[in-house]
């Protein structure tokens, strides 16, 4: 079954096509890559899919209900956690602080109810919320600097940040723009198992964009290939891997025939 | 010695007021990064709609007060739904002639409606002097303080320990974050909005119960910016520190130096030291790094 639909995508900036009729389906529970090269219009579905741009034409469907017109942050009460490829942290705040805003997204922002919330609902609420706080921080390693302004923490460990605050939303569905970009080998292969850690344990699909195919290769149960803003072929890593459109989009006409050659791009 | 005492103790009651009206500023720019220069024209419209409060519907001063209080939340929200909302995403230069365009708006409206007469509220506190020492305080000045203290307490409480006010936080830290984590960034524009005003309005009250109300009291808003450019734009704290600073200042300035000088001492000081602050703290003494200089 599909959590989260995407239906005939197209998006325009004046004259500039971005995305042509592209159409994916993200099932429960699974791991779902975006791959493509620099430009080819990944990011664009993901603020597509957060809802920080109209498409076009085309529609996004979320748990059987059209999300295509939704604000960003109803779509993230709703459920869709995202993380961000340039890292959108609190930064003057303390890894624990943002932890606690992910946890925000449940407790409604409405003018009024902002103010005027109290009672028993609300202490049910907090409870839960230092529970998830705890296990996130937890799962994700980063108790020993929980009490540390995330501006000061090295790259690496302020995308795991960034992660643990999109947890705390108690998302559905997990969308990461380039999680590991720039990181060196020990930390990628950190943060595959988290990746890895959370599908599994919290059964949470997670949609991913990355450049690093061979974390592509190794963590994803289906992939979509775009090159200029259209779908050039969808399915598992195997199957991409020896598309021969997908081998023409990255190594040009002369370099078809070698499907591992992808692999060494990454 | 006791001139010296007498002069900073007015001076930091006065700058608890400037400090109230610098908040509204900082409200503002900290959530929605938009420079208001129509702060000291809500002031002014805060002070008239006060005095037609009392003055022509004859209410109390509480209630006169509180009315004045949703008037200027709505004040607030208006402007920002029906203008700034439409300006987002502009050049700051676009949205700085906006407010300076509502500033000359409110300046207008005020002389059609209440006239360029010199108006003086109804008297709201005792009219002795309180004599703590050797030193003399104006009661206005003094209750003006208290006032303007409580409401400065009421708004850094409200920032720092309610849910509003985090979420507000988080959008004037980061606006994308802030979407993700389902904070509806744009109705925390439009509260900043109307705190923002409502922190205007009261000073504009204590202010024109101190002096007189005229339209030009929001020329008195030029003061605001010594007090936030010194604080830091972003800053609730720096407000705070700011507005003692340029109300010791000026009262120094006022009782030393005018005498020599023939006046006028008193309104430039402010505006030298804040150069010289500047100088070698261009980001204010508590701004942000990263800001943008006016």
């Amino acid at each position: 079954m599909s959590i989260l639909s995407v239906r005939d995508l197209s998006l325009s900036f004046g004259g500039l096509k971005v995305l042509s009729d592209v159409s994916f389906d993200v099932h429960e529970g699974e791991i779902f890559a975006i791959i493509g090269p620099n430009g080819a219009g990944k990011t664009s579905i993901l603020n597509i899919i957060s809802g920080f741009y109209r498409p076009t034409s085309g529609q996004v469907l979320f748990d059987d209900r059209d999300i295509t017109a939704m604000r960003p942050d109803r779509r993230a009460a709703l459920g869709l956690g995202r993380t961000f490829q340039n890292i959108a942290l609190y930064r003057g705040m303390s890894v624990l602080d943002n932890i606690k805003l992910g946890a925000h997204a449940h407790l409604g922002t409405g003018l009024f109810s902002s103010l005027w919330y109290w009672g028993s609902a609300h202490r049910e609420e907090m409870e839960l919320r230092h529970e998830v706080e705890d296990s996130v921080i937890d799962l994700l390693e980063i108790e020993s600097i929980r009490k540390q302004p995330v501006g000061a923490l090295a790259y690496g460990l302020q995308k795991r940040v960034e992660l643990a605050r999109a947890l705390a939303m108690r998302p559905k569905i997990l969308l990461m723009d380039e999680p590991v970009a720039g990181m060196n080998a020990e930390e990628t292969e950190d943060m595959a198992r988290f990746i890895l850690d959370i599908n599994e344990e919290r059964n949470i699909p997670v949609v991913l964009i990355e450049h690093d195919m061979k974390m592509i290769m190794d963590i994803s149960e289906r992939v979509l290939v775009v090159n200029f803003g259209m779908k050039l072929a969808e399915g598992k890593p195997e199957e991409v891997q020896q598309h021969p459109d997908v081998i023409k989009a990255y190594l040009g006409e002369k370099g078809a025939g070698n499907g591992r050659a992808i692999a060494a791009c990454g | 010695m006791d001139v010296l005492l007498q002069l900073v103790v007015s001076g930091i009651a006065v700058g608890g007021v400037y400090a109230l009206i610098a908040l509204g500023f900082v409200l503002i720019y900290k959530a929605t990064s938009v420079i208001n220069f129509a702060t000291g024209e809500f002031m002014m419209i805060g002070a008239y709609i006060f005095y037609s409060c009392m003055v022509y519907a004859g209410l109390p001063a509480i209630p006169a007060f509180l009315a004045v209080m949703g008037c200027a939340a709505c004040l607030g929200f208006l402007i920002e739904r029906l203008i700034l909302r439409h300006m987002l995403g502009q050049p700051t230069i676009s949205i700085v002639m906006v407010t300076i365009g509502i500033s000359a708006i409110f300046t207008g409206l005020a002389e059609l409606v209440w006239g360029s007469e010199f108006c003086t509220f109804p008297a709201l506190f005792p009219r002795k002097p309180l004599v703590i020492g050797d030193i003399i305080l104006r009661p206005n000045i003094f209750y003006g303080f208290v006032l303007a203290s409580a409401a400065v307490l009421v708004f850094a409480g409200l920032f720092k320990y309610a849910r509003v006010g985090l979420a507000m936080r988080a959008t004037a830290s980061d606006q994308t974050a802030s979407f993700s984590m389902g904070i509806n960034v744009k109705s925390m524009f439009t509260l900043s909005w109307a705190f923002g005003a409502i922190a205007a309005c009261l000073g504009g009250i204590i202010l024109g119960n101190i002096g007189s109300v005229h339209p030009s009291l929001g020329h008195l808003g030029l003061k605001i910016f010594p007090v936030v450019i010194l604080g830091g734009l972003d800053s609730i704290g720096g407000a705070v520190v700011g507005g003692f600073i340029v109300g010791i200042v000026e009262n120094l300035a006022g009782g030393y130096l005018d005498p020599y000088v023939d006046g006028g001492a008193k309104d430039i000081a402010p505006f030298v030291v804040l150069v010289l602050i500047l100088l070698v703290k261009p980001y204010g003494l508590f701004g942000k790094e990263e800001i943008e200089r006016l």
